[in-house]
């Protein structure tokens, strides 16, 4: 299947008072067509400015792409200007935000926000873009489209708004939708409504996704594959049968032992993953999640792990499945434990 | 069974909004909790259990209704008195990055809890206790002397629980206690606060809207809609035979981080949204979003009523 989204060495940091945080450093990946990727990590983790750094909307300064190439159907993303770079946000790439509360404007009626990016891209008259919005009003599930396309943003509630948010992400019928943590602010029902909603409109229109989530019951739920990321670096990938049944990343491990599960009795501790995600003004020279790993070794202090296949989906950033500590064995162990 | 440690009786909180309007944010609560027990409260934003859990400890003035503590009513207490009583119940708070003041040390802001209810005598001993505390929790004694701001969010929450310590509390409302933390931190959290619970006798009230930690945390579980309690019952009855409709959807509606699970899972997903609590539906409150409402929903309003033993729940059908 074709790669609709090519992200190629991706570094991104954001100079401070007192240094230089690096957010993203050397993330690559893709996304196929029609293909829904989950990228989880905990707050920090670099997902968001992922995200944000394909849409180009990192501010600059503090923020600067220090390398990496992005491509969308072929085009360098990186390389366009601010002005060919308005054509391809919500034209070719449609977001939707985290909070539905604050991503609307206020001063706006519903129906203007969504037609301003049909006019924008598609050029279409006042009427054609007016029936176009009803469309989508009735597309994502909004009873009386046409009382509804007048109204303004505090009328409607927070399900309502995030319905409003993926209309204005898919009006433009774009080939990626990115949704960045859509349904945090939301509560479980509206979560399921939300979560429903996009299952039906990834089917019908064959978008490809990604969801940006720290939720991993919704990517068990949504998507196809998964990207786990810590500290700034993708440290696993797979099919979500994989992460799921199969994790090798001791993170990805301790990251599933660490939920309760419904079935899990009381008496049954929880395994918490000890201690806190690293500051990435100072990155550790090696794996960024060695201080807080139980088997980490002494290669794991000072060299950053090579990405290692498992399987043709399946790839890990961890030094225990390099195929040197296969050749090593138990003497890596034996290190590991001294 | 033994007397009850907290008695919750009929207990409202009305909010006067203006225009003549009342938001009855929780309406006529009923419910007990042994000693060592921990109760679960679970809701959607803006039931009302947050209000619960405020009102349950005079953080708000309750409208009506009694509660009592250890067998005194606490609702009819002078503030001096209920100053004292303050002692034995303690509040730790969702947002660990609002609820610690920014410019106090740890050891002032566990500190006042002690000078407050005079439990430490000298300055030698006021510091010593904090530092017991700090390590009790799993902190380093030298965090006495730092700023919030040094700290992460897991290691906030943990300075709040301590704060919530420092007077010998029996009854601790935790609200939302790990809903602003990371997965990986939320663990660590709970298994403090179970620890604590087991080490201290401590009697808990969860509130939250994570409802497998809820089921985790919780021996008895109680869902809130609306200002009221729908359900009520064991944790693990609740969620292995939900009685009322609205219970039933809200645990189907959890993601559950398993491909398999979630693939053969018949989802129901409830139509709208959660109705004004200023203009709540006539009958059952649950009617506008039921997918098995009648004409009895709309006009009697269900009663709260045992289905089975120890197993309560507020449905015409249950």
């Amino acid at each position: 299947m074709k790669s609709i989204l090519d992200v190629q060495n991706l570094s991104v940091s954001f100079a401070v008072y007192g240094g230089e945080v690096q957010a993203v450093r050397d993330v690559s990946f893709d996304v196929k067509e029609g293909e829904a990727v989950a990228i989880v990590g905990e707050s920090g983790s670099g997902k968001s400015v992922t995200a944000q750094t394909i849409m180009r909307l990192i501010q600059t300064p503090p923020g600067k792409i220090k390398k990496g190439k992005v491509f969308l159907d072929g085009q360098d993303l990186m390389s366009l200007s601010e002005k060919e770079m308005q054509k391809v946000r919500g034209n070719k790439i449609g977001m939707i935000f985290q909070d539905p509360m604050t991503s609307l404007n206020p001063t706006m009626t519903v129906g203007k926000q969504i037609m301003e990016g049909l006019i924008q891209h598609q050029s279409l008259s006042g009427a054609k873009a007016n029936e176009r919005v009803l469309e989508l009003l009735t597309l994502v599930g909004i009873p009386n489209p046409e009382t509804r396309i007048n109204q303004y943003p505090h009328q409607f509630s927070g399900g309502m708004r995030q319905r409003v948010m993926i209309a204005i992400a898919l009006a433009c019928t774009p080939a990626l939708l990115i949704a960045d943590e859509p349904t945090t602010a939301l509560d479980v029902t509206i979560q399921a409504q939300i979560l429903t909603l996009m299952k039906d409109l990834q089917e019908k229109t064959k978008t490809s996704i990604i969801l940006i989530t720290h939720d991993l019951g919704i990517v068990a739920d949504i998507c196809d594959r998964v990207i786990v990321m810590y500290a700034g670096q993708i440290v696993e990938t797979g099919t979500k049968h994989e992460i799921f049944s199969n994790p090798q990343h001791p993170y990805t491990k301790g990251l599933l032992k660490s939920l309760p599960r419904l079935d899990q009795a009381k008496d049954e501790p929880l395994i918490p993953i000890f201690g806190t995600p690293p500051d990435l003004i100072k990155p550790p020279q090696g794996c960024g999640f060695c201080s807080r790993c139980d088997s980490a070794m002494r290669i794991c202090e000072t060299e950053i792990p090579e990405q290692t296949k498992i399987s043709d989906t399946q790839s890990v950033r961890c030094w225990l499945q390099h195929p040197y500590a296969k050749e090593q064995g138990s003497d890596a162990g034996k290190e590991a434990s001294a | 069974m033994s007397k009850p440690f907290i008695e919750v009786r009929g207990l409202s909180k009305f909010f006067d909004i203006g225009n003549n309007k009342i938001l009855k944010a929780v309406n006529n609560l009923s419910f007990s909790i042994q000693k060592g027990e921990t109760l679960g409260l679970v809701g959607e934003s803006g039931c009302g259990k947050s209000t619960a859990g405020r009102t349950l400890i005079r953080l708000y003035e309750p409208t009506a209704g009694n509660v009592l503590v250890d067998g005194t009513d606490i609702t009819k207490l002078s503030k001096s008195k209920l100053k004292a009583q303050r002692s034995k119940m303690q509040m730790v708070f969702q947002d660990p990055y609002a609820s610690l003041n920014p410019r106090m040390t740890i050891l002032d802001i566990i500190g006042e809890a002690l000078d407050i209810h005079g439990l430490a005598g000298s300055k030698s001993e006021r510091k010593r206790r904090v530092e017991e505390l700090l390590e009790l929790v799993g902190l380093n004694a030298e965090h006495a002397s730092r700023y919030p701001h040094e700290f992460s969010g897991g290691q906030r929450q943990r300075i709040g629980i301590t704060r919530a310590l420092a007077v010998n509390p029996q009854f601790i409302v935790c609200d939302e206690p790990i809903s602003a933390l990371d997965v990986s931190i939320q663990a660590q959290i709970i298994n403090l606060l179970i620890e604590l619970q087991k080490k201290m006798d401590l009697t808990y009230l969860f509130v939250a809207h994570d409802l497998s930690m809820v089921k985790y945390m919780s021996d008895r579980v109680a869902v809130m809609y609306l200002g009221k309690i729908v359900e009520m019952a064991r944790s693990e009855d609740l969620y292995a035979n939900p009685q009322h409709p609205y219970t039933k959807a809200l645990l189907s509606a959890i993601p559950v981080p398993d491909p398999e699970v979630e693939a053969g899972k018949e989802r129901i997903v409830l139509k709208g949204d959660l109705p004004s609590p200023v203009n709540p539906p006539s009958g059952c409150p649950f009617r506008t979003r039921c997918p098995a409402a009648t004409e009895k929903c709309k006009s009697d309003v269900p009663e709260f009523r045992e289905v089975r033993p120890g197993h309560f729940a507020s449905c015409h059908y249950a």
